[in-house]
């Protein structure tokens, strides 16, 4: 659809085209051609005709995007229109003279018009051609309005991604389960249960104070991790079993925080909490070539019914990464017997960056 | 008072975690009329249990590995009172609001509980709603079956629906052919049909749902009736109807 084809635009630019009319009535009736009434009757359908033939220029115009395509294109595609609507134009407006003038009044406007036909024609060019300047104006504005509403939108997305990440952080599975083992142990074990009580406590402040960060320590979000671990652990006691290999020199690296706290909790919810016997989560991170590397393992059942919202988090880490480090940084996951493996590989970042 | 109030009962506590059962036992303490025959830490045993013990009351986890709180049920029969109890499943926690079935939430609440276990003490001789029924409501909208539960004597197998080859119509039970083998499942066809995913298996037969990967091809066979001959050899009947719903399922898939 044509931009200005709502009541209040096209009414801006009818307007536009009143001085042009004005200015020709005043032409025609100053030479006495023809009276004031007339000479309207005449100049209004001719200039609203054309009004509305300029229009058209949007066409040519949203086909022809400035700087996109090469100047000899854009010169011939609005000349040869402006040509063509303005041979139009002249020709109707002839023969719309011819049909409502008296043969007196005819006269003396051949007169008076008859050695600048050529004048008019090309009066009709240049106005086509404004046409055309004042639509790529238009398209411009368009364009940047549409951009800058585009933006706003990826903000609201991204916003929206982050805030849905957080709330898959505190998964209300873990959160209730852990309260009612809280709740058991407050009788068997006051101790322990205070401890978990401590524990869970931490594990919530970490998660909300490293979600308001861009990027965090390792060793922060490996603190997390093993307040996580050891919640999960008084949980499923016996049945959870847990390893760490941390190499020292990467613990200073950097990433995006709560990245590793989902692929812990895929672990334990897909992997350790389908096993009747339990298992075991190994978390291997080093530095190498220039990268974090970070294996998270785990035990788990093949033939385990995909639970739902399963690969929900391993895609939302994906996406994350991506829109960090793009192509720099990866994410494999292998399914093998009954080892489940997520290898993440994040490039180093230097503190200043950050 | 009623006979009911000094009758002994028998609950079974299942819950793959040991603080949760213990956190039930704790509650059930003031309760001397309730005798704790076991504990259960998995689904199988859970089946196990409820033949041996034959228990009036089972306190039943809703998540648990392999064997899920509604694949118990769906094993040991409905003439047994059941309270669930889930820490947080949205689907899980509808479903049973729909068939008034008696849940807990965790962290469980004194009051809560005693009102569950009022009521299932209310209800005793009552028949839980069938376990299928409850199944299919607790399963999340556009998700099918991802596996059937079938039990032979107090042995439990799981077959993937992956696994599932065909399934035959025997009066009130479904045969479910899978890997070479036949298990027999008291469940009707088309109640088995309806959670199965239209675009793996198609009811060819009145009595028959085969699974589309192991369509080997189609014969003719009589006038208006066709075999589907399977990858395994099998031959299986084809109605008209079955074989029009088949042709345009595979005209999809090309």
């Amino acid at each position: 659809m044509h931009p200005l084809f709502t009541r209040n635009r096209l009414g801006l630019y009818l307007l536009a085209w009143v001085p042009l009319v004005a200015t020709s009535m005043y032409g025609l009736v100053s030479r006495g051609s023809l009276d004031w009434f007339r000479a309207a009757v005449l100049t209004v359908p001719v200039y609203l005709l054309y009004a509305f033939l300029c229009l058209s220029a949007w066409y040519p115009c949203r086909a022809t995007p400035l700087g996109k395509v090469s100047f000899v294109r854009l010169l011939l595609t609005h000349l040869t229109a402006a040509v063509f609507f303005s041979f139009v134009w002249t020709r109707a407006s002839d023969a719309y003279a011819y049909a409502i003038l008296r043969p007196e009044e005819l006269a003396a406007l051949t007169r008076q018009f008859l050695p600048q036909v050529n004048a008019i024609f090309t009066v009709g060019v240049l106005l086509y051609l404004l046409s055309v300047a004042f639509h790529y104006v238009l398209i411009a504005m368009e364009d940047s309005r549409r951009a800058e509403a585009q933006a706003a939108e990826a903000l609201i997305l991204a916003r929206d991604a982050e805030l849905k990440a957080l709330k898959a952080q505190i998964n209300p599975h873990f959160l209730f389960n852990s309260l009612n083992s809280i709740s058991a142990l407050t009788s068997i074990d006051p101790g322990r249960a205070r401890e978990m009580c401590v524990l869970l406590g931490e594990f919530l402040r970490l998660t909300l104070g490293l979600g308001e960060k861009t990027v965090v320590h390792f060793s922060e979000e490996l603190d997390l991790l093993q307040k996580y671990l050891a919640i999960e652990k008084i949980r499923f006691g016996e049945r959870l079993k847990t390893q760490e290999a941390i190499q020292e020199d990467s613990k200073a690296c950097l990433l995006p925080p709560l990245l590793l706290q989902p692929l812990m909790e895929n672990a334990i919810r897909h992997g350790i909490a389908n096993l009747l016997e339990g298992g075991e989560v190994r978390l291997t991170a080093e530095r190498q070539n220039g990268h974090l590397e970070i294996l998270v393992e785990n035990s788990w059942d093949p033939d385990a019914p995909p639970r739902r919202s399963s690969g929900m988090g391993l895609r939302n880490v994906k996406q994350r990464l991506e829109a960090r480090y793009g192509k720099e940084a990866a994410l494999h996951v292998m399914a093998e017997g009954d080892l489940f493996q997520v290898r993440l590989s994040i490039p180093l970042e230097s503190e200043e960056k950050a | 008072m009623s006979v009911s109030a000094k009758k002994r009962w028998r609950a079974l506590i299942v819950d793959d975690e040991e603080l949760a059962r213990h956190m039930i036992r704790e509650l059930l303490q003031p309760h001397s009329e309730i005798e704790v025959a076991a504990e259960c830490a998995n689904g199988f045993d859970a089946v196990k249990a409820v033949a041996e013990h034959k228990p009036d009351l089972i306190f039943l986890d809703v998540q648990m590995p392999k064997l899920t709180g509604f694949d118990v049920l769906e094993l040991i029969g409905d003439d047994v009172s059941v309270i669930f109890v889930t820490a947080y499943d949205q689907y899980a926690m509808r479903a049973f609001e729909v068939h008034a079935v008696d849940y807990l939430l965790k962290p469980i609440g004194r009051q809560r509980f005693e009102d569950a276990l009022e009521r299932a003490k209310s209800r005793l001789g009552e028949k839980m709603p069938s376990a299928q029924k409850l199944a299919d409501s607790a399963r999340p909208p556009q998700q099918f079956l991802e596996r059937v539960v079938v039990k032979d004597g107090t042995r439990v197998t799981l077959i993937p629906i992956a696994k599932l080859d065909y399934v035959e119509a025997q009066d009130d039970y479904v045969a479910l052919a899978s890997q070479g083998k036949k298990h027999l499942k008291q469940q009707t066809i088309a109640s088995l049909e309806a959670c199965l995913d239209p675009n793996c298996f198609v009811r060819i037969h009145r009595s028959y749902i085969v699974n589309l990967e192991r369509v080997a091809r189609i014969e003719p066979y009589g006038k208006d009736s066709r075999l589907a001959i399977l990858s395994d050899g099998a031959r299986l009947p084809v109605s008209r109807t079955g074989y029009a719903r088949l042709q345009s399922l595979l005209d999809e898939r090309k």
